[in-house]
């Protein structure tokens, strides 16, 4: 089977610092394949990339088999990539159905006197909302008075209805309590059964390893290995991610309770 | 993990929203209760003095319609999240040229009136275009052409003519085809009826005896009302009004999903230019001159209508109909005042209260809305 995307060997440097030093990763459909890595492993600058944020000093993207450019976050949306940015998805002030139409406002009537037409926005929004599992008290309803599991969730419903055929989730659970994790966990796993590539990337392996297929760690911008479910543990991904020794003894005084 | 069935029960946690409480979560709210509040008070301590009577009317609704041209213009541009100090020294620059144009270089009144909106919306344009590859707040370039464009004004006045006052309009807008829908009056024939009729007060000597005091409304309050009615439809009826809230919301969120915010921003300092050239035109009919200190301090008085009116000084939330009620209030304080046979300098305390308490009650509002505590 041919992944929705694939990343071949990239490498991107910034002036002199190297934040990518060859990594691979690709996603297939109906999977949720989670980046791992800690704090500056590399891991916004490779999803930047696969959006079309940044352009790859060396390798190849590859959708559907053929080699892209995204020169903007643009193109690579037109080729089905959405993106699920941890802070920057809703507008708090404008209500839930202009922001799930944002940028892509139904229209109706003649030009010049065309609406936005708002019922039917309202109608759509509220049915895909259900079916992820959010019940609001009305289309009309400000994204400010949701949960940031709930924007999470209007984000994701956002993507997936307007025809993401891969979705990128920057961090969607860093910020959220216990019951609002489960909830976007639950959401992943929802949207990955409807055939969509998933691409989540988390610093918290115990997230990961409730809804991922396979598992790719990256640390200080080198991939070290892409891991099926099953065949790896918390411990070892965890070891994999703050690179061994170190670690190892930081645990131990703790206890082993991280 | 186990699909989990959609929980779509109601969060017990949430207590109901009672209906009051709902009404109350509108921008326009604080302008309704204003306009409430300021003709009750009026028509308590200025209800004998004529203000109510038909030639009152018609002076504060000039005042207000005024208010309500530039206030749409800087309604629409602050929430897209941006500022326009420099409408004041465009009304009197629109002015100024165009009277330059037409009494200097004796060009045809429409012509000059067509030169001058293009140049003023462009000066808009490059006001925006300004803010957007600067990166620079709109409060400091809009600052700087508010000089630039006043400075020019008193110069080209002075050099054009040796004098700041431009007059000899009058002569020129007889027999020109595009004056009049600045410079006329509609409903003329409504007016003379109601004269005749008696309901109306009716010029009792002189030339003009027999016809109402009030013979028309004039072109200004008619694009008041336009301007206003198509705003709202914008900003609430269209697919460029949710990109409006969006630019001014979060301009990078906007981005992210392909709302041109460039472009909805650059359009908007275009519309408030255009509004005050509306502004300028109409003044500029109505007095046959131009004068060079014309429309000082008015993009205050606009911010200020928008605020009143609901807006968020941030952006990314207001009503147009908001900012006309701001408008209404703010042309019935100015007026009222002078028919209570207040004292003039009071107009400016009255209206620092008002801004106040409209801002104090707006952050409330927008508390109630996002959740924030």
């Amino acid at each position: 089977m041919t992944a929705l995307v694939e990343m071949r060997n990239i490498k991107k440097h910034f002036g002199h610092v190297i934040a990518l030093a060859g990594v691979s990763f690709d996603v297939h459909a109906g999977e949720c394949h989670c980046l791992l890595g800690d704090n500056g492993a590399g891991k916004s600058t490779f999803i930047k990339i696969m959006s079309g944020v940044y352009q790859p000093t060396e390798g190849e993207v590859l959708v559907d088999g053929s080699p892209v450019v995204f020169d903007s976050p643009r193109a690579a949306m037109a080729a089905g990539i959405a993106t699920v940015y941890q802070d920057l998805a809703m507008i708090p002030l404008m209500s839930v159905s202009r922001n799930f139409w944002m940028g892509r406002e139904p229209e109706k009537g003649v030009w010049p006197l065309r609406t936005f037409d708002l019922a039917k926005a309202d109608e759509i929004t509220v049915a895909e909302m259900r079916r992820m599992g959010i019940s609001l008290r009305g289309p009309d309803q400000a994204v400010g008075t949701l949960s940031g599991g709930e924007r999470q969730t209007v984000a994701i419903a956002r993507a997936v209805y307007f025809g993401a055929k891969v979705l990128i989730l920057d961090e969607p659970t860093s910020a959220l309590g216990v019951r609002q994790t489960a909830n976007v966990l639950s959401t992943i796993d929802r949207v990955r059964k409807q055939g969509i590539g998933v691409v989540f990337i988390t610093h918290n392996v115990r997230h990961a390893l409730a809804v991922g297929d396979r598992f790719t760690v990256l640390n200080r911008g080198q991939t070290l290995g892409t891991a099926e479910r099953g065949s790896v543990d918390a411990a070892a991904l965890q070891d994999m991610m703050a690179g061994g020794q170190e670690m190892a003894l930081l645990e131990s005084s703790l206890g082993g309770t991280i | 993990m186990t699909d989990a069935s959609p929980d779509v029960r109601r969060d017990e946690r949430i207590k109901p929203v009672s209906p009051f409480r709902r009404a109350l979560i509108r921008p326009e709210l604080g302008g309704i209760c204003g306009t409430i509040l300021v003709f009750l008070l009026f028509a308590a301590i200025a209800g004998d003095s004529g203000m109510f009577a038909a030639e009152g009317v018609m002076n504060w609704t000039v005042v207000s319609a005024q208010f309500m041209v530039i206030a749409v213009g800087a309604c629409l541009l602050m929430i897209a999240g941006e500022f326009d100090l420099s409408t004041g020294s465009m009304i009197g620059f629109a002015g100024v040229m165009m009277a330059i144009l037409a009494i200097h270089f004796s060009l045809p009144l429409w012509l000059a009136i067509i030169l001058t909106f293009a140049f003023c919306v462009l000066v808009g344009a490059v006001n925006g275009w300004l803010v957007i590859r600067t990166g620079l707040p709109s409060f400091i370039v809009t600052l700087a052409f508010l000089y630039i464009l006043r400075g020019l004004t008193i110069w080209g006045a002075v050099y054009f003519t040796r004098q700041t006052i431009i007059g000899g309009l009058n002569e020129k807008t007889a027999g020109d085809w595009l004056a009049p829908l600045f410079g006329g009056k509609v409903l003329t024939g409504l007016f003379t009826w109601m004269g005749e009729a008696g309901w109306i007060a009716t010029f009792t000597r002189g030339n003009r005896a027999g016809q109402p005091v009030i013979d028309g409304v004039p072109m200004l309050i008619v694009w008041a009302i336009v301007l206003v009615i198509f705003g709202h439809w914008l900003l609430t009826r269209t697919k460029f009004g949710n990109w409006i809230f969006a630019s001014g919301g979060d301009a990078q969120a906007a981005r992210y999903v392909g709302v041109p915010v460039n472009r909805v921003k650059i359009l908007m300092f275009m519309l408030s230019a255009f509004c005050a050239c509306v502004f300028a035109t109409c003044q500029v009919m109505e007095f046959g001159s131009a004068s060079a200190d014309r429309g000082l301090l008015k993009e205050f008085e606009a911010i200020i209508c928008v605020v009143i009116g609901g807006a968020l000084l941030t952006g990314g939330y207001g009503s147009v109909i908001g900012a006309a009620l701001g408008a209404i209030i703010f042309g019935v304080v100015q007026q009222g005042l002078f028919f209570a046979n207040a004292e003039s300098s009071l107009f400016r305390v009255f209206l620092g209260v008002i801004l106040l308490t409209a801002v104090i009650m707006n952050t409330y509002i927008r508390r109630i809305i996002t959740g924030e505590r």
